[in-house]
């Protein structure tokens, strides 16, 4: 059972008073960032991504399809993610649930509307086939934050990732061949996770100070320093000044995390 | 008749610990005259009695066990613990208040316990079939508030504790710092923040090195260091 | 993926008697176990077996929701067998195929047998495997590290289960079948056992054999189990030994200061606000499963503090 004790809660809030977090961080330091590429050698890309102790799998599947009407000269980038109860005891099976679909939706979001990515390179025939890159996010250890955690593990496996080529015969499926190409890929862009406790914003929550957050403020900076998505969780508000301080702050932040990345 | 192990023996479940006339204690089971390990722990052998203390493993709630819970429901008759056991605590009002206390607590017994704090209990009944029953009544039992929580593997308990409470009784004289060790791996520290601090990290070296023995020295020496080290900051 | 009519033709075995990855045809793919994998599990392991990359978690024994579910006389051991979409050649969908709820459902049977469940009435012990990555046999792996995994949680068992798969390939009978062969071998027999007691808790068999052949192919795979079961108990061992090792700890005892008492001195909760004294024992004549009276005069703590609000 996950509850919060009172004792927890009074101590987390008694060291942000201080300007203390309870894991020695100052309010703008990240987690240690360790990064391992190309793990799992039947998908095209991977990585797995240490944010602090929250552990997430991503990878990387190719397929072949049909563009969206819409679109029909760009490729497609679809990112899920399951929070399977190896992370975490608090998770259960079964389908998604609210915690679970936030959390690929948010780092689809990031992902989807950055530049990093040119969709219509991913076209191989308009209107007819163009490459489908499918980003799974398998959760390892949930210690705080996934968000962000998942955000860096997606675009680490991305940046892994070989694009096979293809062959498409006169009649019958495409086929993906053995040769290889890498998916091409600019600055990739980052989420980032402040969390309000009190009247404190911090950022990269641990899991204790999840746990006691009044809302969370998740911000996608694109490579080119633009914003590519934003998402507010929970019933506490924001005023306008804080939304702008953390957007500033974030803008710091990527900066060092972009260092990081291979 | 024959023994396969040494005392204090790293052991694995399946490992064939004796053969013969021996009987079985914790953490070991026979077979036709077998003796085998059934979980990761230490042999040792008693008299006769054969047997493997537990490295890993969960808390299974014994009568007399001081535990520590965290309130998680308020019912119409007392309150519901979580305290890291396959089993909730029923704390019962009858056994967290005085009589008179009671007559008066049946409109809101929040005002006692309430979701999210913490308490010190006794476990006076646990069966297995049912779940297990607390009290607060009594010295050193019941609400404990502020100072922080830490959650230590259950079966290295004892050796935080040590011998009739030496480990623990040397960690709270030369910190000063208030300890209370529930036998379910929860422990409960208020004080001075820099030294409970070392208490945290000394826990933790007692928890990672629980199946090691001059324990007590190293600990000791670890707090000691610490203390100097943190004396010297002070005075520079 | 590439070239499914190739892959059909191609030998299995070559003229030195090799099989596709150099191996003879008893011998083992390249095993690599670790254990306290997760960190918030409870007990979990990590095997690479051949191309497999597979994790277990377990948790418990811990409450069982929904409640109605739960057994009186012994604990409910759920497995959950699940695979990565990136896990295979071909993207898996991500719900769960039959595949793999059938999977649960062996592995489950594999290792309830070696579990004391009756300890544990009412209580839920839940075990999940995740492959990160499939190669032939991950049914095996996965008995082999779920079997670590409940090890390193501490959950009372009887021994190791071990799991290898043995089959029949170009002809003749080998061990461990790695993807292509038991995709085009002709037969495969995942296996997974108790070794120590010669109890066979997982058996599936697809393809033709012979009953001497499957007689071979069973010893085969039984052998094969011998040899990881070995490599469980040196990597369950390992963890402690190393600490040992570098604080530089001798096994033998002083009695001065033994590893963990007999009967650990139980230290009874001190008054939290008053450290130094040490606090009584609660005396009671109840028996043990008797709710304890308590005695009147005794001025607890809660009462203290409600004088105090």
């Amino acid at each position: 059972m996950d509850i919060v004790t009172e004792i927890e809660r009074e101590q987390i809030l008694a060291l942000l008073r201080e300007g203390k977090r309870i894991d020695g961080r100052g309010f703008d330091d990240v987690r240690p960032i360790k990064i391992k590429l190309g793990h799992i050698t039947k998908a095209e890309g991977s990585a797995e991504v240490w944010l602090g102790k929250s552990r997430v799998l991503a990878g990387v599947k190719i397929q072949v399809g049909k563009p969206f009407p819409d679109t029909p000269n760009e490729g497609v980038v679809i990112t899920s993610s399951e929070l399977f109860p190896i992370a975490s005891p608090t998770f259960e099976l079964g389908p998604p649930d609210e915690q679970s679909i936030e959390l690929s939706r948010v780092v689809d979001r990031g992902i989807r509307h950055s530049s990093a990515i040119n969709r219509t390179e991913l076209c191989i025939k308009e209107g007819e086939h163009v490459y489908m890159v499918l980003l799974d996010l398998y959760i390892l250890a949930d210690h705080g934050n996934l968000i962000d955690a998942a955000s860096i593990a997606g675009v680490c496996a991305l940046k892994d990732t070989k694009l096979p080529k293809i062959n498409i015969p006169e009649s019958g499926e495409a086929e993906l061949l053995e040769d290889t190409t890498p998916l091409k890929m600019g600055p990739p862009p980052l989420t980032l996770t402040f969390a309000k406790i009190g009247s404190s914003i911090i950022i990269d929550p641990n899991l204790a100070e999840e746990k006691v957050m009044d809302a969370r403020l998740s911000i996608a900076i694109d490579g080119d320093d633009s914003i590519a998505s934003m998402q507010k969780w929970g019933t506490s508000p924001f005023t306008r000044q804080e939304v702008i301080d953390c957007v500033e702050r974030a803008n710091k932040i990527v900066k060092k995390i972009r260092t990081q990345l291979p | 008749m024959s023994i396969h192990f040494e005392q204090q023996d790293i052991v694995v479940p399946g490992q064939l610990l004796a053969e013969g006339d021996y009987h079985t204690g914790e953490g070991a089971y026979m077979e036709q005259e077998k003796v085998y390990a059934s979980v990761i722990g230490l042999a040792k052998m008693k008299g006769k009695t054969v047997y493997v203390v537990p490295l890993k493993g969960q808390y299974v709630p014994k009568p007399r066990d001081i535990i520590i819970g965290n309130v998680v429901e308020v019912t119409l008759n007392g309150w519901l613990l979580d305290f890291h056991s396959p089993y909730p605590a029923m704390l019962p009002v009858m056994h967290a208040l005085s009589r008179r206390d009671a007559t008066h607590a049946k409109d809101n017994l929040r005002r006692y316990y309430d979701v999210g704090e913490t308490v010190v209990a006794e476990i006076i009944a646990a069966d297995r079939t049912r779940d297990p029953l607390v009290t607060t009544l009594g010295r050193g039992l019941g609400k404990v508030r502020g100072g922080v929580l830490m959650n230590i593997i259950p079966t290295r308990v004892p050796r935080l504790i040590g011998r009739k409470g030496s480990m623990i009784n040397m960690l709270k004289s030369e910190l000063q710092v208030d300890i209370v060790v529930g036998q379910n791996g929860i422990v409960w520290l208020k004080g001075n923040p820099a030294r409970m601090e070392i208490a945290q990290e000394a826990i933790r070296q007692i928890e990672r090195e629980a199946h090691t023995s001059g324990l007590t020295d190293r600990v000791r020496d670890f707090i000691t260091a610490k203390l100097t080290e943190q004396n010297g900051e002070k005075n520079e | 993926m590439s070239d499914k009519k190739a892959e059909a033709e191609q030998p299995l075995i070559d003229a030195k008697g090799l099989r596709t990855d150099g191996r003879k045809l008893d011998e083992l793919r390249p095993i690599h176990l670790e254990v306290g994998y997760l960190s918030r599990a409870d007990g979990s392991a990590y095997i690479e077996h051949g191309k497999n990359k597979i994790v277990a978690a377990v948790y418990g024994p811990r409450e069982l929701h929904p409640r109605h579910l739960a057994q009186s006389d012994r604990a409910l051991l759920r497995v959950t067998y699940r695979m990565a979409t990136f896990s295979v050649s071909d993207r898996k969908r991500p719900a769960p195929s039959r595949r793999e709820h059938e999977i649960s459902m062996v592995l489950r049977q594999a290792l309830e047998p070696l579990l004391f469940l009756k300890m544990y009435p009412r209580a839920a012990i839940d075990v999940f495997i995740m492959v990160l990555e499939a190669d032939g046999g991950s049914r095996c792996a996965s008995a082999t590290v779920a079997s670590l995994a409940l090890a390193d949680a501490g959950i009372p068992m009887r021994g190791l289960v071990a799991g290898c798969a043995a089959g029949k390939i170009d002809g003749k009978i080998a061990v461990d079948l790695n993807d292509i062969e038991d995709k085009i071998g002709e037969a495969d027999i995942p296996l997974a056992m108790s070794p120590d007691r010669g109890e066979i808790t997982l058996l599936q068999m697809d393809g033709k054999l012979t009953a001497a052949e499957f007689a071979q192919a069973l010893s085969m795979a039984e052998n094969g189990i011998h040899r990881i079961q070995e490599m469980q108990k040196t990597v369950l061992l390992e963890k402690y030994a190393q600490i040992r090792e570098t604080i530089g700890d001798e096994p033998d005892v002083s009695p001065e200061d033994e590893v963990f008492e007999e009967e650990p001195a139980k230290e009874p909760a001190e008054e939290p606000e008053k450290p130094k004294k040490r606090a009584k024992r609660i005396k009671t004549e109840a028996k043990e499963t008797k709710p304890k009276p308590t005695k009147k005069s005794t001025r607890s703590k809660t009462m203290e503090a409600q004088a105090k609000k």
